[in-house]
């Protein structure tokens, strides 16, 4: 766990969360996607996501965004609950979601326009350009950029308005293996000089162990949890490193994905309950 | 004559160096064009004969003008490559027309394969396109200041309905049903109705127009607005924006192309109904004036003011281009335009 005390992110604290959702093939029941979830981020932290699809990791991020309200249970930042969507908790998806109307600066402007900043940060703009280094691009339209650039347009977008907590739903799921490692290392770049408190869904184990400080490992349908891993590597990491390959093995039995003898035994698929 | 003149003119460049292979195409191009010219000159000259003298000579004038710059810019052409390009591109329409303009005039005073009265030869249309311009220009003038009053006041209602059905659920509920069994009626149905409420015919023609550009720009208005992409709303949110943010910045871009579909379509419905609203209650504009020049048989003159709206209407439409291309420049590569 890393505690820095200079860190902009805040405490994130759930405690027994549950959420449903309207079942479209029964109208009685509700279809339950997540059921007491409870952890705490320490200010500062990156903790990363895993599961099978459809275990609620993304709704649970919405949660934490605001953008749903839990059928019961809290979620608090510092001490403050959580109930509308708000620039201290920055999101961003897989697709890179850059308005294709703006151009890549005034992208990046959008939280400070929204909040009526832009007039007295406009020197963070310039700021936040050199540090996705996109300054080349700033009057680009989305459409010319490269996958691995339009994320890091992203990212400057959300990091911009300074968030407590930084939710990232698979944001390099859609990138090539290479950009995808060089994106990683980009956003553990970022992370490290804000300190954002970081929740991070990925499918990537790789990922995962690479970049964060815990791996919550989720079950599916209705998602809870499952495991929290600590992973006590230092940084920087690198991925060939015995230990990381060590825990890589033992994240994999867990989630019945090592092969070999389950394999045989047919139960390489069976749902973690 | 011309061919000739063409030869010249290639003849002056071709010793010192070889000409770029792009001049001697355009000069060939251009002899075509002036030929062509030429001939719709000579066959005037030839059917004109019988006719009044006083109302071919603008087409002559006309034709023979034409002809000048065509033999003009030949060598000017050679020096200045802007106007060799605009040339190049214009040539074969340009061409095209001059044919056209021939043939009319060959089909009608030529051999009188249609009725007189009503189909005259290019050179009278001219010569009422002239004698009458007065009139004209102030049939146009009102005709402008009647669309473009119609078309405002129902852009702006169609925005602000098309925006209120597009964001809030309980308006779509309430405001959709009417708007499918009311919009669909062509406003021309209305007149006979406008016509007895309204104080003046001005006023109900201006209401008229405004409801047929209302129901198309509302209609793709509101489905521009309600079909904004749910994460894009929702990457605002997070972002700290409020429902200002969400409705101005956010679903009113992501529905602009729509809306413009709408502003097109809108502009379609005004053009027809500002001419029918003309022809049938306002006292003014080049729908009544077609109507009042039919009335005396005076078809060069109806024909005459065919041309103006065409090239009345297609500069509104280029117009309306234009700033659809200066506001969706955004879109440019993303869709083929």
């Amino acid at each position: 766990m890393v505690m820095t005390p200079d860190a902009e992110g805040s405490t994130l604290q759930l405690r027994d969360v549950r959420k449903s959702f309207p079942d479209p093939g029964d109208p009685v029941n509700r279809r339950l996607v997540l059921s007491g979830i409870s952890v705490s981020l320490a200010a500062g932290e990156l903790v990363s996501l895993i599961g099978p699809s459809g275990c609620g990791k993304s709704t649970l991020l919405r949660l934490i965004a605001g953008l749903e309200t839990p059928d019961s249970g809290e979620l608090l930042i510092g001490s403050e609950a959580i109930r509308r969507p708000s620039a201290e908790r920055g999101l961003v998806f897989q697709d890179p979601n850059l308005f294709p109307w703006l151009t890549v600066r005034r992208n990046i402007e959008v939280g400070l326009v929204a909040r009526g900043l832009l007039q007295e940060k406009k020197t963070e703009v310039d700021e936040f350009m050199r540090l996705v280094e996109l300054e080349a691009f700033a009057n680009a339209f989305p459409h010319h950029l490269s996958g691995g650039m339009a994320q890091r347009v992203a990212l400057a977008r959300a990091l911009i308005n300074h968030p407590k907590v930084l939710l990232l739903d698979e944001p390099l799921g859609a990138l090539d293996a290479f950009t995808r490692m060089r994106m990683q290392d980009e956003v553990l770049r970022l992370w490290s000089a804000r300190r954002s408190t970081t929740l991070l869904v990925t499918h990537d184990i790789d990922e995962a162990i690479y970049m964060s400080d815990r791996i919550i490992i989720m079950t599916p349908r209705p998602g809870r949890i499952d495991q929290i891993i600590l992973v006590h590597l230092g940084r920087p990491r690198h991925r060939s490193n015995p230990e990381f390959l060590q825990l890589r093995g033992e994240i994999l039995e867990l989630l019945h994905f090592a092969g070999g003898e389950r394999m045989k035994s047919g139960k390489a698929h069976a749902p973690i309950m | 004559m011309i061919v000739r003149n063409g030869d010249e003119a290639t003849a002056v460049i071709s010793p010192p160096k070889p000409p770029p292979v792009s001049v001697a195409a355009s000069l060939r191009t251009l002899s075509i064009f002036a030929g062509s010219v030429a001939l719709a000159l000579v066959v005037h000259l030839i059917v004109a004969r019988n006719e009044p003298p006083l109302e071919m000579r603008f087409y002559t004038i006309f034709l023979g003008s034409v002809l000048l710059i065509a033999v003009i810019t030949a060598p000017a052409q050679i020096l200045w490559a802007r106007l060799r390009q605009f040339r190049q591109n214009l040539h074969p329409i340009l061409t095209a027309a001059a044919f056209l303009l021939c043939l009319w005039e060959i089909i009608t005073s030529g051999v009188r394969l249609l009725p007189l009265p009503y189909f005259p030869s290019p050179a009278k249309v001219l010569h009422s396109l002239i004698t009458d311009r007065m009139l004209l220009f102030d049939s146009t003038w009102h005709s402008l200041l009647l669309l473009l009053s119609g078309y405002a006041f129902g852009v702006i209602a169609g925005l602000i309905t098309g925006l209120c059905i597009g964001w809030s659920p309980p308006v779509r509920y309430w405001g959709m049903p009417l708007l499918k069994v009311v919009g669909p009626i062509p406003a021309t149905a209305w007149i006979p109705l406008a016509m007895v409420v309204s104080p003046s015919t001005m006023f109900s023609a201006v209401a008229l127009i405004a409801l047929a550009v209302w129901f198309p720009v509302t209609m793709l208005t509101a489905s521009g607005i309600s079909n904004t992409r749910a994460s894009y709303l929702d990457v605002a949110r997070t972002l700290g924006a409020g429902r200002g943010y969400l409705i101005f910045r956010v679903a009113v871009p992501a529905a602009l192309p729509n809306i413009f579909i709408g502003l097109f379509m809108g502009l379609g419905a005004s053009f027809l109904t500002l001419v029918v609203a003309e022809t049938v209650g306002v006292k003014s504009g080049l729908g009544w004036y077609v109507s009042w020049a039919q009335g005396w048989a005076e078809y060069g003159k109806v024909f005459a003011a065919l041309v103006i709206m065409a090239g009345f209407f297609s500069t509104i439409m280029t117009v309306l281009f234009k700033v659809r291309d200066r506001m969706l420049v955004w879109q440019k590569g993303v869709i083929k335009w």
